[in-house]
Parts: C-alpha cells; structure tokens; sequence
C-alpha cells in the first residue's frame, strides 16, 4: 500500500502516524499542503492531527482550502482512501469532505487523556481487524471535538451507518460520562457515504507499542494496509 | 474602499465560549445581561470603488473562508 501523509504549517502528529503505518507495512510519502498532486499509485491520504494553520480562523478552515486539498478531493470522488485524525478530521468538515463541524468541547477544556471507543461496525476498510462492538483503547487531546451536526444530516449518518466510532466505557457502552467533549449522540469519528473517507477525532496512532501502553490502535492501520493488498 | 463582515452563530447553535463569558459577567456583577452570544468581525479594505464588485468579492469571501455556513451566519456592510 501507497499512502501520501500530508503537511501542513502546523501539523504535528504525521510523525507518529507514518511510524503507525510503516509498522502495518505501508510505502509511505510525505506530501506538503502546496503540491497540486498526490505521489502515482496513492492508495491511502492521511491529515494528520496538529494545529494547521495555529487554528486561526476556525480550526482546519484555512487547511481545508489548501492546494493540496483538490487533489485530495479528486482522490476520494475515484474511492480512494482518506483518513483525517483529530485536526485532520476537522479538515475534512472544512473541505468539504465529511458534513458537519467540530466545534469547541462542551466543557471549554482542551481534553487529553486514554479514551475507548465503541466500533460500530467492521465491513469497512479501516476496521476490518476489530470486532463490530469492540471497545479499543485509543486517547484523545483535543480542544475541538464537539461534533455538531443539523438534524437532517444526523439522521442521515445514523440512518445510513456512518458513524465509526462512539466514545464508550470500557466494555463499549456509550453512556453520558464517557462523552468527555459533549459530542451529538457520542459521534467520534464519521465516515463519508461510500465508506472510503473516516475522520476521527481520537489517536489511534498514539496507540500502537506495548512501550506506551496500548496496541489497539494498530488494528486501523492493519486493516487499511490488507484492504489494499487485497483491492 | 471598506467593510466590515460580522460572523456569528445561527440561532439554536451551541455557543460554549458566549456561555462562559455570560457567566463572567454575571460574575463580576454586571448588571441586566440576558445571554452572550461570541462573534467573529472582519475589517477589509477592497482594492475597488465599484460597490457591487465590492460586494460580490466580499461574499464570495464569506462563503468560501470566512464563515462555516453549517453554523454561521454573516453581514456584510460596505462603508
């Protein structure tokens, strides 16, 4: 698998998600927000998580409109993989990509700590390696996750599967308490409606050396890396 | 030539920051605040005298960058 992991001013988590990727077996290239092209043969476009652009204006508004981005764009309308973690998520609300926005947590407080997530369902390509149900355990820090979201597209993302990841306890029940940054129905991640396109707020590239704590986030990177292989 | 666009919340949008700053308020004992909404102003110069070209750069302005219109409205006021 080809994947192109883009930078932006600001972006400081592709390190750790070009380590989580080299590790599931991925060709990796890092491509800066002013290329109008992505590397031939891309399979997989990473936004990594940071602070694109210090988060002036809105957080990922100024990211979501960079060169780059029509490439991206281009890539994700032929199938094409996309994976926007925590500020990449916000840019893919930004650009256009995935509906709805992320705005600042319930709470008013930039929030880091381990965090699990319930995985709704395991038929796509990031999460093929999970169990439909699972609770893995990630982190998240951010200060704007809140998603928000009208009604009718709520309904839509909901009605059609769309919702990746729900923040949950440890046996994957979402309750109130574990909804740390005040998120409609407890949405933490999205996918796009072909399934090809997930942004989420949480790290699972943060998650994937037993030195740290944790490997569950491997999973996501694994199952991208053998839907390639298999594509 | 100037404006001012003016970006604010829709109505029914959550606004944790004005909720906060509302509380300030209270807090520090100021008196008949009935809720605070945050916003966002923009002062632009336009390279322009043509109004309705001034117009028309200012609100592709708005909706391509400066307002999310998921959740914001905007105002465009030309001086």
């Amino acid at each position: 698998m080809k994947s192109a992991v883009i930078v932006f001013p600001g972006s400081n988590r592709e390190g750790d998600v070009v380590r989580a990727l080299r590790m599931a077996g991925s060709d990796i290239q890092k491509v800066w927000h002013a290329e109008t092209e992505l590397p031939k043969g891309t399979d997989l476009v990473v936004l990594p998580g940071g602070f694109s652009y210090g988060d002036y204006l809105r957080c990922g508004a100024i990211a979501g409109r960079a060169t780059v981005m029509d490439a991206v764009r281009a890539h994700a309308a032929r199938g094409g993989l996309v994976l926007g973690i925590c500020n990449g998520f916000q840019i893919l609300c930004e650009s256009g990509l995935l509906p709805g926005i992320l705005m600042r947590n319930a709470n008013l407080r930039f929030i880091c700590h381990r965090q699990f997530l319930k995985v709704e369902r395991n038929d796509t390509p990031f999460t093929k390696a999970y169990a439909q149900g699972q609770a893995i355990d990630v982190c998240v820090a951010h200060g704007e996750g809140n998603y928000t979201a009208d009604e009718e597209t709520l309904k839509r993302l909901e009605g059609e599967g769309l919702v990746a990841f729900r923040y949950s306890d440890a046996h994957g029940h979402v309750t109130a308490d574990a909804n740390r940054n005040g998120s409609m129905n407890s949405i933490a991640g999205i996918y796009s409606e072909k399934l090809n396109v997930l942004g989420m707020m949480p790290h699972p590239e943060n998650l994937v050396e037993d030195l740290v704590g944790g490997t569950d986030g491997r999973g996501l990177f694994e199952s991208l890396v053998s839907f390639a292989k298999a594509a | 030539m100037k404006a001012r666009v003016t970006v604010t919340l829709k109505n029914g949008v959550l606004d944790p920051q004005g909720k906060a700053i509302e509380g300030a308020l209270k807090s520090l004992g100021v008196e008949g605040i009935g809720g605070v909404r945050q916003g966002k102003v923009f002062d632009i110069e336009l390279d322009t005298a043509d109004k309705s070209q001034a117009e028309a750069s200012l609100k592709a302005a708005c909706e391509k960058l400066l307002a999310n219109t998921v959740i914001e409205n905007y105002r465009i006021e030309i001086a």
